[in-house]
C-alpha cells in the first residue's frame, strides 16, 4: 500500500549529507529533514556514508576516490530517492560515477550504478523536477541574492529551478546578483593552489552580492557559500551566506 | 613582458606567472574588457542559431572521426596536394619544421618574408629561428604586428594583442613607426598600419603562412580572417610556405560547411569571416605563388593521439572562445600560461604539447566551472582532460608530498565511518586555539598553517560546529525510539 499526500506518493528518501555538510553545515541537513517532512516525506540517514570522492577525484587522486564508489553504492543501494544538497557532489557522481565503475572492471557494481543515479537528487532538483513543486511552503522575510553554482548550472543544468523556489517563498525579496554565471573562484583545491587568482575571483563575486544590497546570498552548494562567506566576514560585511534548504525550511511564527 | 619568447620549459609555475600579471592594473582592466566585448559578441550570434547544439554536435564528430582515422586522411591531403602542385614535407617536431623552413627560405635567398597570424608558428618560435638565419620576418596581421613592434608575446590565440589598450597601441605605432603625429582613433591606427604593411606586400617575395584547416579530399589549405593581410600574404608573394600541426586536417570539403559557422562565431562573433580563402595547390600560368610548400608537423601530437583521454585536445578549432570564458583568465591574462596557447585550451594542451615534462602547473589552473565547455563549439570536455592531466601529475609527484599524504589520509579516513567521525573530533579540538567568536558567537578562524594559509589569506574560515549533522540524527532518532518529544 503506498500513502498519498494530496494525490502525490509518499517517499522514502535517502539524504546523502556529504562530508563537509555533516561536518561543518549541520543545520543545512537539519533544514533538508525539515523541508521534506514538512511535505510529507520520510527521511533515513545511511549511517555508514561518508564521501563522494569529489576533492580527490577532482585534484587528480583517483585511486583514493574509486573505493568511496562502492561504498556509496552500499550506502544507498536500493533507494526510493537520494537527496544531496550539495550541487558538485551531484555532478561528480553523475559525471564520474559511471565511468569510475567502468575503471574497476566490475559489472555488477556499474550495473548498480546505472541502477541508482537517476535516483540521485540535488535538493533543490529533487523539489522541481521528482516532486514537481515550487511553492514548499516557506517564509523568509529577508533581502535575498542567488549564486549560480557552477557545478549545479552547467553539470546539472538546475537553470532556473532554484529561483522558482525562491520566488514562492513568502516575505522575501529576491534580487538577481550581476554576472549570475560567472563562477565565484572557489574550485576546490584551486582555492589554495591558486589563492590569488581564487581571491582575485571572489573579490568579483562579492563586489557583486554587496551590489545588490542583499542581507544574505543563497546557493545549493555550501562550499562555494564558505568560500564567499569567508570573504563577506574577512571584510564584517554583515552579509550572510545560507543555503537554499535553510530558506524553504523557513516557517512563519504562528503560522 | 619582454621580447623572450614564451617557452613552457622555462616558464614559471601558474600561480608564480600570475601573481606578476595580476600586479599590472592595465592589463586586467585590458583583459576584462576585451573578454567581455568578444563574449557579448558571441553570444548575440550563437543565440540567433536555433540549430547550434545540433551543430556542435556536427562539429564534434567531424573532428573526432578525423582524429580516428588521422593517418588516413594526412596521406590523402598528401597526395592530393601534392597532385595540385604542392610538395609536402613532415616535421617530427618544432626543430625539424624550422630546419625544413630555414632551408626553404635560404633556398631562395630571401633575406625577409611576409607572414600570416599562426599560432603554429609561435609554437615552434620560428621567427627566432629565421631571425638567427638572417631572414627577418614581418608579421601582418594587425595584432601580431602589434606584439611584434612592442617586443612583446601574444596572450590570446585569435587576439593576441588582447592585453594592450588603444593608447598603449598607438604609443607602439608612434615609437616604432617613427610617427610621432600619430592619432589615436581606430581609422588612424588602421591606416598606420596599412602603410607601414603595403610596403613589405608588394616588396617581399616569400610568404608564410599557418592553416586553419587543412582539405584531405583536395589538397586545398584554408585560411580565415579578418582583414584581408592575410590574403595579400596567399596571393602576391612567388612562394608560399604553410606550417601547420597534423591536428587540422578535415576530410572533405565539405566539412567547412559546419566549421566555417562555428569558428567564427565561437571566435569572433562574426556571422562569417571577412575573409575566407581556401588555395589548392599552383597555377604555374595563372595568379599567385609559382612554390607552395606544406609542413605537416607532429610536434607530440601524435603522442597527445595515443592517450584515449587526452586525444579530444586535438578536436580544437583554435577559436579562443574557451579564453574569452575563462574566470581564470579573466584576471590572469595570457602571458601567465607561459605558451602561446593560454587560457583552457592552453592548459590542456600545453602539458601534453610537452609531454607532461615541463607546465604541470597548468591542469590546476582551472576552476573547473565549466564555462569552456559549454562554449567550446567542438564540445571539447575541457574539466575532463584537466581532471585526467591532474592525476598524471599526481602520479608523477609519488606520494610522499604533504599534499599526497594527506589526501591519502583522507581517502582512508573516508573508508570508515568510526574513522571519519574520530577525524570530525580530532578536527574540533586541533582548531580550538586559532577559534575567535563573533559578536553572534559564531566561531571564526583567522588564519592557518602550511598549504592552508592560502585559504586565510583573504578568507576567514567558520569555525565547526558543536555538533555533526550524524551527531544530531542520531540524537533525534534514538529520542524518537524512546518516545519523548522531539523539539
Ligand atoms: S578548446 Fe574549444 S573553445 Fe577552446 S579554442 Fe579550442 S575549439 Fe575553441
Amino acid at each position: 500500500m503506498s500513502r498519498q499526500i494530496s494525490g502525490r506518493p509518499v517517499l522514502r528518501v535517502s539524504l546523502f549529507i556529504t562530508c563537509y555538510n555533516d561536518t561543518l553545515f549541520p543545520n543545512t541537513g537539519k533544514a533538508v529533514v525539515r523541508v521534506l517532512e514538512r511535505l510529507g516525506h520520510t527521511v533515513d540517514f545511511p549511517a555508514g556514508q561518508t564521501c563522494c570522492g569529489q576533492m580527490h577525484w577532482n585534484t587528480g587522486y583517483q585511486a583514493e576516490a574509486l573505493p568511496l564508489l562502492s561504498r556509496f553504492v552500499e550506502q544507498f543501494r536500493g533507494a526510493e530517492a537520494v537527496v544531496v544538497p550539495s550541487s558538485s557532489c551531484v555532478a561528480m557522481m553523475r559525471d564520474h560515477y559511471p565511468k569510475m565503475a567502468e575503471e574497476l572492471a566490475d559489472v555488477k557494481l556499474k550495473a548498480e550504478v546505472a541502477e541508482l543515479l537517476p535516483n540521485v537528487y540535488e535538493f533543490s532538483e529533487f523539489l522541481t523536477k521528482r516532486l514537481g513543486l515550487e511553492d514548499v511552503g516557506a517564509y523568509y522575510p529577508h533581502r535575498v541574492t542567488y549564486h549560480a553554482s557552477c557545478h549545479g548550472l552547467r553539470n546539472l543544468g538546475l537553470g532556473d529551478g532554484p529561483q522558482r523556489l525562491l520566488k514562492a517563498v513568502r516575505g522575501i525579496d529576491l534580487v538577481e546578483i550581476a554576472g549570475l554565471e560567472q563562477c565565484c573562484g572557489f574550485g576546490g583545491t584551486f582555492a589554495v593552489k591558486n589563492a590569488e587568482v581564487s581571491s582575485a575571483m571572489l573579490a568579483e563575486k562579492t563586489t557583486a552580492i554587496l551590489n545588490t544590497k542583499a542581507e544574505a546570498c543563497t546557493a545549493c552548494d555550501n562550499s562555494c557559500l564558505m568560500h564567499i562567506q569567508g570573504a563577506l566576514h574577512r571584510q564584517r560585511t554583515g552579509v550572510q551566506t545560507v543555503h537554499l534548504a535553510e530558506i524553504l525550511a523557513g516557517d512563519e511564527v504562528g503560522a | 613582458m619582454s621580447g623572450t619568447a614564451l617557452d613552457p620549459r622555462t616558464a614559471p609555475t601558474f600561480p608564480m606567472a600570475a601573481l606578476t600579471a595580476m600586479g599590472d592594473t592595465q592589463l586586467r582592466k585590458n583583459v576584462r574588457h576585451a573578454t567581455d566585448v568578444i563574449q557579448a559578441k558571441r553570444a548575440r550570434v550563437v543565440n540567433e542559431m536555433p540549430d547550434w547544439q545540433a551543430l556542435r554536435e556536427s562539429g564534434k564528430q567531424i573532428r573526432q572521426h578525423t582524429m580516428e582515422h588521422l593517418d588516413y586522411y594526412l596521406e590523402e591531403f598528401e597526395k592530393n596536394c601534392t597532385a595540385a602542385g604542392g610538395v609536402v614535407h613532415w616535421a617530427r617536431d618544432a626543430a625539424e619544421a624550422r630546419q625544413i623552413i630555414v632551408t626553404l627560405v635560404k633556398g631562395l635567398g630571401a633575406t625577409e618574408v611576409i607572414k600570416i597570424k599562426s599560432m603554429t608558428t609561435e609554437e615552434i618560435q620560428l621567427n627566432t629561428a629565421l631571425e638567427a638565419a638572417g631572414v627577418h620576418a614581418y608579421e601582418t596581421d594587425l595584432a601580431e604586428l602589434i606584439i611584434q613592434l612592442g617586443h612583446d608575446q601574444p596572450s590570446h590565440i585569435v587576439v593576441p594583442a588582447l592585453h594592450k589598450n588603444r593608447q598603449q597601441i598607438r604609443e607602439i605605432f608612434k615609437r616604432e613607426m617613427n610617427l610621432p603625429e600619430l592619432g589615436e582613433s581606430p581609422q588612424d591606427l588602421a591606416d598606420a598600419a596599412r602603410t607601414f604593411l603595403r610596403e613589405k606586400f608588394l616588396r617581399v617575395k616569400t610568404g608564410v603562412s599557418g592553416a586553419n584547416f587543412l582539405i584531405a579530399e583536395t589538397g586545398g589549405v584554408c585560411v580565415v580572417e579578418s582583414e584581408g593581410n592575410g590574403r595579400m600574404c596567399l596571393t602576391l608573394p612567388e612562394t608560399l610556405i604553410t606550417v601547420a600541426g597534423i591536428d587540422k586536417v578535415v576530410p572533405r570539403f565539405a566539412d567547412l560547411e559546419v566549421l566555417l559557422q562555428l569558428l567564427p562565431r565561437s571566435a569572433t562573433g562574426e556571422r562569417m569571416n571577412p575573409y575566407n580563402s581556401v588555395w589548392t595547390g599552383v597555377d604555374v600560368n595563372g595568379d599567385g605563388p609559382k612554390a607552395f610548400h606544406v609542413i605537416l608537423m607532429d610536434n607530440a601530437r601524435t603522442e597527445i593521439l595515443g592517450d584515449l583521454e587526452g586525444r579530444q585536445t586535438l578536436n580544437c578549432i583554435r577559436c579562443g572562445a574557451c579564453q574569452n570564458a575563462c574566470p581564470v583568465y579573466r584576471q590572469t591574462g595570457g602571458h601567465a600560461y607561459g605558451s602561446v596557447y593560454a587560457g583552457p585550451i592552453g592548459a590542456i594542451l600545453t602539458p601534453q604539447l610537452q609531454q607532461m615534462h615541463h607546465s604541470q602547473s597548468l591542469p590546476y589552473a582551472s576552476s573547473l566551472c565549466g564555462a569552456c565547455y559549454e562554449v567550446c563549439p567542438v564540445k571539447i570536455n575541457i574539466p575532463e582532460v584537466l581532471i585526467h592531466l591532474r592525476n598524471k601529475v599526481v602520479k608523477q609527484n609519488g606520494m610522499l608530498n604533504p599534499e599526497a599524504l594527506a589526501m591519502r589520509m583522507m581517502g582512508i579516513i573516508f573508508k570508515s565511518e568510526g574513522k571519519f567521525r574520530a577525524a570530525q573530533r580530532l578536527g574540533r579540538m586541533a582548531e580550538a586555539p586559532l577559534v575567535r567568536k563573533d559578536g553572534r558567537g559564531q566561531g571564526w578562524i583567522g588564519w592557518l598553517p602550511g598549504l592552508l594559509g592560502g585559504w586565510t589569506q583573504v578568507r576567514d574560515l567558520q569555525s565547526m560546529p558543536e555538533e555533526t549533522f550524524r551527531d544530531w540524527w542520531e540524537k533525534r532518532e534514538s529520542s524518537k525510539k524512546q518516545g519523548v518529544p522531539r523539539g
